[in-house]
């Protein structure tokens, strides 16, 4: 495989006496769909917030490509090329579609504007299913369309990394189905994702490699299926009986 | 029809034609009268050209900057202290960044806390400024103002505030159309969002804060020659913020053109109060604020707005009512 796009060295996270993440680390390569999964509470939406810049690790770095990206400001990562959804859907309510995915052309990674962006929203919405919905109201979609939204507007600035949290949380059954086609697809375009998802067969038939947190340290990482039959980790997930 | 440079839409052009004529209508006002409708006007003018700027970076940040005062009064200090050897314009581009840097340091210091903190901050730095030149003025000069003897007549002061306002409304429908006005929208929505797609979200608002700030400072400047005698109270006077805030509430501030709607009413509210019941100004202030706050949140256009949706979907509802025989063939 072709160099780390991202790599987390002994990252460590305290917010008072609870230690959220314990001394994890882990490489991404270039073009991969990398897993980040554990039970609740493990850590991983800490770790996701790590990676973003919406929180700054206690100790440890995290790099992206060659340059450390570990304690510089949420605004400053997104233009280095990292780009997220968020766990509970976050679209801009007031703008429209086409705006909201404008708001990644324009400000992030690659920074167009005008036409340039448009012309790139209105791709991305087609991309992500959305074609012909651009002026629809974001706040009068449904809550797998607000999602697809949200996916356009992170893909929008072109991202180096692309952090999915939790995306296919909440969908039914056909939506997933649509959800996981689509997270492919971009993997398939050669994008780096790192996804922290509790849906276990859509990690199981999208992802490379995962690592598992629980209680904040990471306690198995590799290949999909050998990482998921880990006595460890199924452990963690089921308790000791099961093991 | 052919494009048009900036890409600019028809509609905004029918919009910028409509204030092209509004102004010159307004400039041709002290041609008829320079007595007691003009002093009116000019009060009128400078609360439009106050609120607008005040609205340029309250409207969408939802910061309530009470530091309108200190702007206003550096303004005004830097004419009179300069009018003796230095020409007016340039005093009015010193009294701009004078006011435009004490935004910046406001900015820097308050707009990453959380907008009660803004709020006391920006009150306790108008008064801050009011006592320090009130102090330096004593220490250094021996008096307690500054006279300020200039050729201008009450019309020019008058044509000068409503080219200024001219300025602000095309200054905020460019910001509008810019990268920061965009960013601006999104930190409206969601702050976390706009940090996350790459908004640097500090610096967007201290910007936005330092152009709302030096147009108040102008304002400032302008006006000095009005007062003649210039004294801390009356240039830092802390009446002027809060009206301000009331006059932009009252319009509304989430269009451009939203705090003029206040303006407009409330001077002449003011006038006639002011004229028939003086000593109780303070207590029709106050009752106002609440008025306004408890009866129109959304301020005169938010009212409107509501008012035309509802007829909208009233017509909606109307057409869909006259369509049934179609519906079931």
């Amino acid at each position: 495989m072709s160099a780390y796009a991202l790599s987390v060295r002994n990252v460590r996270k305290q917010f008072g006496g609870l230690v959220a993440v314990n001394n994890v680390s882990f490489d991404v390569f270039d073009g991969e769909l990398f897993g980040l999964i554990g039970p609740n509470g493990s850590g991983k939406t800490t770790m996701m917030n790590l990676i973003s810049g919406a929180l700054k690790p206690t100790a440890g770095e995290i790099k992206l490509g060659h340059e450390r990206i570990s304690g510089l400001s949420a605004h400053h990562i997104a233009r280095k090329g990292v780009s997220r959804t968020f766990q509970l859907v976050r679209v801009l309510p007031s703008l429209d579609a086409e705006e909201n995915v404008m708001a990644g052309a324009v400000f992030g990674h690659q920074r167009l504007w005008g036409e340039e962006a448009r012309k790139l929203a209105h791709q991305l919405l087609e991309r992500v299913g959305l074609g012909g919905r651009a002026h629809m109201p974001v706040s009068a979609m449904t809550y797998i369309d607000q999602k697809r939204v949200e996916l356009a507007r992170s893909l929008a600035s072109n991202p180096r990394v692309l952090l999915l949290d939790e995306w296919l949380a909440g969908l039914n059954p056909s939506e997933l189905q649509i959800g996981i086609e689509l997270i492919a697809e971009l993997r398939a375009e050669g994008r780096t994702i790192i996804m922290v998802e509790h849906v276990m067969d859509a990690i199981r038939t999208l992802c490379d490699r995962c690592v598992v947190m629980s209680s904040g340290v990471k306690i198995a990482e590799g290949g999909v299926a050998e990482t998921l039959s880990d006595p460890e980790v199924v452990r963690a997930y089921l308790g000791d009986d099961d093991a | 029809m052919s494009e048009l440079p900036f890409g600019i839409t028809q509609k905004e052009l029918r919009i910028g034609i409509g204030i092209a004529v509004a102004a010159a209508v307004a400039a041709l006002l002290p041609l008829f009268d320079q007595g007691y409708y003009l002093s009116l006007s000019v009060n009128l003018m400078l609360y439009a050209a106050l609120c607008t700027a005040w609205t340029l970076f309250s409207g969408p940040t939802h910061y309530v900057s009470l530091a309108s005062a200190a702007f206003f009064g550096l303004g005004t200090y830097a004419v009179a202290l300069g009018i003796e050897s230095i020409p007016f314009p340039i005093l009015v581009i010193f009294g701009a960044l004078a006011a435009a840097i004490l935004a910046g340091l406001v900015g820097a210091a308050t707009l990453r806390l959380s907008g009660v903190y803004f709020v006391i901050f920006t009150l306790g730095l108008a008064e801050l400024v009011r006592q320090v030149v009130t102090w330096a003025q004593a220490k250094y000069t021996g008096k307690t103002g500054l006279y300020v003897f200039t050729d201008f007549r009450e019309m020019h002061i008058f044509w000068m505030l409503l080219a200024l306002t001219v300025v602000i409304f095309i200054t905020g429908w460019a910001i509008n159309r810019s990268r920061l006005g965009f960013a601006m929208q999104i930190i409206g929505n969601d702050e976390t969002v706009a940090k996350h797609v790459g908004i640097d979200t500090a610096r967007s608002k201290i910007l936005l804060f330092m152009i709302s700030g030096a147009f108040i400072g102008i304002a400032g400047a302008i006006c000095a020659p009005r007062y003649a005698y210039i004294q801390p109270p009356s240039a830092f006077n802390p009446n002027i913020s809060f009206l301000v805030v009331i006059m932009s509430l009252l319009g509304g501030t989430k269009r451009l053109w939203g705090p003029l709607v206040g303006v407009v009413p409330f001077i002449f509210v003011m006038d006639f109060v002011s004229a028939k019941l003086p000593n109780q100004m303070p207590i029709v202030m106050g009752i106002a604020f609440l008025a306004i706050v408890y009866f129109v949140p959304n301020g005169i256009t938010g009212l409107l707005e509501q008012a035309r949706a509802k007829w909208q979907a009233r017509t909606a509802a109307h057409a869909t009512a006259d369509k049934p025989a179609e519906a079931h063939p």
